[in-house]
C-alpha cells in the first residue's frame, strides 16, 4: 500500500458513526477524554437510522419520537458538540498491533493512519442477502433488503419495484410495508417460514390495514424473470406450489453483524452472533479493542444500541484510567441447546460491567432458561420467547461461576416446519 | 454501406478474442452481440481457472488452442494491466481407486507437454495445504494452472479492437442473412450490416446461427450448467492451491479455488438442460456443493457464503471444439467452446486467424498496437481506493469507488447492463450484495443502463 498521506493520534478511534458508535464517543469525551474520534465510512453520520424514515427513534435518548433522520442528525449535533471529532467518508481498512494500535483508513485525501490507545467497533448490521440464503431461481433485477430499500425510499426518492413478496415477519419487516407505502408499491404478500410471526402475533394489524396477506408456513422456491423479476413459486403449508406474480423480492431481517473488519483483524468471531467474542466489559479479544452495538448480537433497536454505547464508552474510560480488571483469565458462556447466542461471552472475574447477558433463542419456546456450570444447574429462569425477541439474564449471577457455563432452554418449543431448516 | 472484410458474430470470450486478433492481423472488423453488454452468454459465468491443457484429449485442436491461449496471455497480461494469481493446482486422490488414476493423469500431462507436475504424498499435501482434509491421500501438483479476472481480459481486447477501427455494436441480433457469392448481408435488430467473412463465436446459439444463416448446423449445443457457490473472502486465508477432482469422462468436476478478487469458490456442478437462457440456481444443489467444499476443506464450515451463480456452457454431443471452414460460404464456425473457452480464447483466435488466411485472405497488420490498461479488480494489486481523488466508496465489500464507477459508465466500451457494470468493478457482487450500495448505484446510472435498477421515481 502507498503511504499514508496524514498520520494522527487519538486516544480513543471509534469505527462506524452510528448511534452506538456515536454515543460511546460522546460518553467518552464528558468522561474527560481528550482526543476522541469518530470515522464513518457513509458521507453522513448517525448510521442505518439515516435510512429509516419511520418513526418511533429517539424515546430513550431525547425523550420524544423521532424520525430514523432526524434522530441521526440530533445524534450526530451531540456528538460534535461535546467535541468529538468526525471524520466522514472514512472507511477502516485494517489494524496493526503495536505500543498502540495503527489504524488505516482509505479515505478521499488518501490513506490516513491513525495511532490510537483505544478503539471500539461499533459497524453495526445489515441482513442476509437472497444468495446467503441460498434461494433458488433466476437472479434478476429487484431482489434487494429492506437496507437498500430504504435508501431508494429515502435517500435517493427511487422505486425499486411497485409490487414485491416480502420475506419475513420481523419488526423490520413491518417497517418495510411502510416504507413500501412512501413509494408507492403495494406488496403481493408477506411470507413466513414458520406457523407464527416472528414479531408479537399483536403485531401483525399493520399488513392487515395495508392490505398485505401475510402466508405462514410458506417458502419461497423459485424467483423467476430476466433482467427484471416477473414472479416467484411458494410452497405452501399442504404442499402445494403456487405461483404469484410480483416485480421485486424483499428478503427482510434474518441479520448479521457487519463483521468482516472485526474478522480480518483477527478478533474471535463468535458463530453464534457473527460478531466478535467480548467480555462484560466489551472488550473483544485483543482486550485494547472493544465492541459495541449490533455488532455485538443481531439485532436490537436504535434505543438500546445507543444506550450500550454509553455503558462501552465508560469502560473504554475506565480502562483508560487503569480501572478495568485484567482481560485475561476468564470464564466463557456458550449456548446450549434452543439457545442461538449468548453476549457476552466471555466473564472476567472483579468489576461491574454491562448489567445483562443477552440471547435469543432459536425457536418459539415456553419452558424455562437453564445455566449449568461443570454439569451442575446453577440457575433456572422462567422463560416465553421467540426467535427475535431479546432474553436477558443478569450478569451477576455468573460473576462468581468458577467454570464454563453453557445456556439452554427446556420445554416446549416449536420448530421450523421443513425438517432441514433454511434461513429464508 | 461500407463492407467489413469479418463480421463475428457474438461477444463472448471467444468473440472477443477473435475481434482482437482480426483487428490487429488488419482486417476492418465488425462484432455484432445481441446482449447489451460484452460477456452476455456461456462467458458471464466460469471457474476462472488459466489451465495449462495438462487433462485436455493429447493431439486435439483444443489443447493446442489452450495452451498457445495460455502462452499468448502471460505475453500480454502486462500490458493490458490484467492479473494473475498464481497458485497452482492439485489434482487429488480422496480414494485408492483415484488413486490408481493419478498415475494416468500425470502420464497424459507429460504427453501434453506439462511437464513440471509432481506427485505429493498426504505429508506433503499437508505441509502445503494445512487446511485440507486429512483425507486426502495423494496428490497430482500441476503447478502452471493459475486463476484470472474472467471478465476483464475481454473488456481490454474490445477497448484495443475499437481504438484501432473495429465497429463493436451490441444490441444487434443477428436474425438472418443473405450471400451472394462474395458479400454477406446481415440483417440484425441493430440494422443491416455487411460483411465479406462471418465467424460465427455465438457461443450457446452457434448452432442455431449455422441452421439459419447456412441452412443447416454440423452440430448441436446442449447446454450443460455450472452452478456455483462464492465463499466470503475470510476464506482466501485457509486455502492457496486449486484443489481438483480426478476428472470423470463427462465433466472436470467440482473445484475448489480462490479467486483474483479474494474469495474462494466452489463449483461447477454439470447438468444438462435444453434452456439455453435461463441459468437458474437451485438451492438442493447448492447445499450439495456447501456440502462438497467442507467435506474438503473443514474450515469453510465456518465461512459465510458471499454469492451463487451458474452458467452455461455450450456443449455439443461431441466432447471436442467444432470448428469448421465453409469456404464456399465465406464462413467459419467455432462452436462448442465447452469448457476451456477462458483460457483457449485467444489461442482459438490465432487458430481461426490462420484457417482464414488459408481461405486466402491477407491484410497488413497493425504496427505499434496501442494498449489501453483496464482497472485492476484483484484484490493481490493496487486498488482504485488506495489512490487519493477517488470520490467516495459506493461499494463497501469490494471497495468499489465512485471514480472507478463514472469510469466504467463512459469512455470506450461503457457498461451497457448492469450486470456490464458488475464485471467491470464488481460493485454489488460482495457479501452484502447490495445491501449499502444498490440504491446509490441506482442513483448513479438511472437513465444509463439497458435495465434500468429503479423502476420510477418513489410515490
Ligand atoms: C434495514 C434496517 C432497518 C432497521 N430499522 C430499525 C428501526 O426501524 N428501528 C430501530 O430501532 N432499529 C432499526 N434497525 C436496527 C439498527 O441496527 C439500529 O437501529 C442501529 O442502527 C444500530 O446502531 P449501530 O451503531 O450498532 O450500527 P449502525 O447504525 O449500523 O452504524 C454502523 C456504522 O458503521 C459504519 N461502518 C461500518 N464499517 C465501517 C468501516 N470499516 N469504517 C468506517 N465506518 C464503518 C457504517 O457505515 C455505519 O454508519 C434497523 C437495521 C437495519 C439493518
Ligand atoms: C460453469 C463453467 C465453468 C467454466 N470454467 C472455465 C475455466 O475455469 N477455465 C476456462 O478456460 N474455461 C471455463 N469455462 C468455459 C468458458 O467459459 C467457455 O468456453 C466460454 O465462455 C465460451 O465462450 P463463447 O464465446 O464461445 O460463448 P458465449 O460466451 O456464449 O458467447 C456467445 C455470444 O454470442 C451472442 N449471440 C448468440 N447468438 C447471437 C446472434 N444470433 N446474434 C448476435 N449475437 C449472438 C451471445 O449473446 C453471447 O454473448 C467454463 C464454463 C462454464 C459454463
Amino acid at each position: 500500500m502507498s503511504a499514508p498521506f496524514e498520520v494522527r493520534s487519538a486516544d480513543v478511534l471509534v469505527i462506524g458513526a452510528g448511534p452506538a458508535g456515536l454515543s460511546a464517543a460522546t460518553r467518552l469525551r464528558k468522561l474527560g477524554i481528550a482526543n476522541v474520534l469518530v470515522v464513518e465510512r457513509e458521507p453522513i453520520g448517525g448510521g442505518i437510522p439515516r435510512h429509516c424514515g419511520h418513526p418511533p427513534f429517539g424515546m430513550r435518548e431525547f425523550g420524544r419520537i423521532m424520525t430514523g433522520p432526524a434522530y441521526a442528525r440530533r445524534l450526530v449535533d451531540r456528538a460534535v458538540k461535546s467535541g468529538v471529532e468526525l471524520l466522514l467518508g472514512c472507511t477502516v481498512v485494517s489494524i496493526d498491533y503495536a505500543d498502540d494500535l495503527v489504524v488505516t483508513c482509505a479515505s478521499n485525501r488518501g490513506l490516513l493512519t491513525v495511532v490510537a490507545k483505544r478503539a471500539i467497533i461499533a459497524t453495526g448490521v445489515r441482513e442476509r442477502p437472497r444468495s446467503a440464503r441460498l434461494v433458488s431461481g433466476d437472479r434478476p433485477i429487484g431482489v434487494i433488503n429492506t437496507g437498500a430499500l430504504q435508501e431508494y425510499a429515502y435517500l435517493h426518492k427511487l422505486a425499486p419495484f411497485r409490487r414485491p413478496l416480502i420475506v419475513g415477519t420481523e419488526l423490520v419487516s413491518l417497517s418495510s410495508l411502510l416504507t413500501c407505502r412512501k413509494i408507492g408499491a403495494q406488496p403481493v404478500a408477506m411470507i413466513e417460514n414458520r406457523n407464527e410471526p416472528s414479531v408479537r402475533p399483536t403485531s401483525m394489524w399493520l399488513p392487515r390495514l395495508l392490505g398485505v396477506p401475510v402466508r405462514y408456513g410458506t417458502h419461497l422456491v423459485d424467483i423467476k424473470g430476466r433482467p427484471r423479476v416477473e414472479g416467484v413459486t411458494l410452497l405452501c403449508p399442504d404442499g402445494r406450489q403456487e405461483d404469484i406474480a410480483c416485480d421485486g423480492v424483499l428478503f427482510t431481517g434474518s441479520f448479521k453483524p457487519e463483521a468482516s473488519l472485526a474478522r480480518s483483524i483477527g478478533l474471535d468471531i463468535d458463530p453464534g452472533t457473527g460478531g466478535p467474542v467480548i467480555d462484560q466489559f466489551a472488550r473483544t479479544t485483543e482486550p485494547r479493542i472493544f465492541a459495541a452495538g449490533n455488532i455485538l448480537h443481531p439485532v436490537e433497536t436504535a434505543g438500546w444500541s445507543w444506550r450500550e454505547g454509553r455503558r462501552v464508552g465508560s469502560f473504554v474510560a475506565d480502562d483508560l484510567n487503569g480501572r478495568l480488571p485484567a482481560a485475561g483469565h476468564a470464564i466463557r458462556l456458550t449456548p446450549g441447546a434452543g439457545i442461538r447466542y449468548v453476549v457476552p461471552q466471555r466473564i472476567v472475574s472483579g468489576g461491574e460491567g454491562l448489567s445483562n447477558l443477552q440471547m435469543r433463542a432459536s425457536d418459539i419456546v415456553s419452558g424455562s432458561l437453564i445455566a449449568q456450570a461443570a454439569g451442575k444447574e446453577i440457575c433456572r429462569l422462567p422463560l416465553t420467547s421467540a426467535p427475535e425477541r431479546r432474553i436477558l439474564a443478569p450478569v451477576a449471577i455468573f460473576q462468581n461461576a468458577k467454570s464454563d457455563i453453557t445456556i439452554s432452554v427446556e420445554g416446549k418449543t416449536t420448530t421450523d416446519i421443513r425438517s432441514r431448516s433454511t434461513c429464508v | 454501406m461500407s463492407v467489413a472484410d469479418v463480421a463475428i458474430v457474438g461477444a463472448g470470450a471467444v468473440g472477443c478474442a477473435m475481434a482482437r486478433r482480426f483487428t490487429l492481423e488488419g482486417a476492418r472488423v465488425i462484432l455484432l452481440e445481441r446482449g447489451a453488454d460484452l460477456l452476455s452468454g456461456a462467458s458471464k459465468g466460469n471457474s476462472a481457472i488459466l489451465h495449462t491443457g495438462f487433462d485436455a484429449p493429447p493431439g486435439s485442436v483444443e489443447l493446442s488452442c489452450m495452451q498457445a491461449g495460455y502462452a499468448e496471455y502471460l505475453r500480454i497480461r502486462d500490458d493490458f494491466n490484467l492479473p494473475l494469481l498464481e497458485t497452482g493446482a492439485m489434482v487429488v486422490a480422496w480414494s485408492e481407486a483415484e488413486r490408481a488414476a493419478l498415475d494416468s493423469i500425470e502420464a497424459q500431462a507429460r504427453a501434453n507437454g506439462v511437464n513440471d507436475v509432481r506427485r505429493l504424498t498426504s505429508a506433503e499435501i499437508r505441509a502445503r495445504e494445512p487446511e485440507l482434509s486429512p483425507r486426502a491421500q495423494e496428490a497430482l501438483l500441476v503447478p502452471g494452472e493459475h486463476v484470472i479476472d474472467p471478465w476483464s481480459p475481454f473488456l481490454a481486447y474490445l477497448k484495443q479492437s475499437e481504438a484501432h477501427g473495429a465497429e463493436i455494436v451490441f444490441g444487434a441480433e443477428v436474425a438472418a442473412g443473405a450471400f451472394d457469392g462474395t458479400t454477406w448481408t446481415l440483417q440484425t435488430t441493430a440494422g443491416t450490416r455487411q460483411a465479406k467473412t462471418v465467424i460465427n463465436c455465438a457461443g450457446l446459439y452457434g448452432d442455431r446461427l449455422d441452421a439459419k444463416l447456412l441452412g443447416a448446423a454440423s452440430f448441436q449445443i446442449k447446454p450443460r450448467k455450472g452452478q456455483f457457490v462464492v465463499f466470503d473472502k475470510a476464506a482466501s486465508k485457509i486455502l492457496k492451491t486449486i484443489i481438483l477432482p480426478v476428472p470423470s469422462e463427462r465433466t472436470k468436476g467440482v473445484v475448489l479455488t480462490r479467486t483474483v478478487f479474494g474469495n474462494v469458490l466452489v463449483g461447477p456442478t454439470a447438468e444438462e438442460q435444453d434452456d439455453r437462457d435461463r441459468a437458474t440456481v437451485e438451492e438442493e444443489a447448492l447445499r450439495g456443493l456447501l456440502a462438497k467444499a467442507e467435506e474438503m476443506v473443514p474450515a469453510l464450515a465456518t465461512v459465510d457464503v458471499t454469492a451463487i451463480y451458474a452458467g452455461l456452457r455450450p456443449a455439443t454431443e461431441e466432447k471436442g471444439y467444432r470448428i469448421s471452414v465453409r469456404d464456399d460460404r465465406n464462413w467459419i464456425t467455432v462452436g462448442g467452446i465447452r469448457s476451456t473457452g477462458l483460457t483457449a480464447s485467444l489461442g482459438i483466435a490465432q487458430h481461426v486467424y490462420g484457417l482464414y488466411r488459408e481461405m486466402g485472405h491477407q491484410h497488413a497488420a497493425v504496427i505499434d498496437p496501442l494498449l489501453p490498461r483496464v482497472p485492476n479488480l484483484a484484490e493481490h494489486r493496487p486498488r482504485d481506493w488506495q489512490t487519493a481523488g477517488y470520490g467516495e466508496i459506493v461499494c463497501h465489500c469490494e471497495m468499489v469507488t465512485l471514480r472507478e464507477i463514472e469510469q466504467a459508465m463512459t469512455g470506450s466500451i461503457p457498461a451497457g447492463d448492469f450486470g456490464g457494470l458488475r464485471r467491470r468493478t464488481r460493485c454489488g457482487m460482495g457479501r452484502c450484495q447490495g445491501f449499502y450500495c444498490n440504491a446509490q448505484l441506482a442513483r448513479l446510472t438511472g437513465g444509463r443502463l439497458a435495465a434500468p435498477l429503479a423502476v420510477g421515481d418513489a410515490g
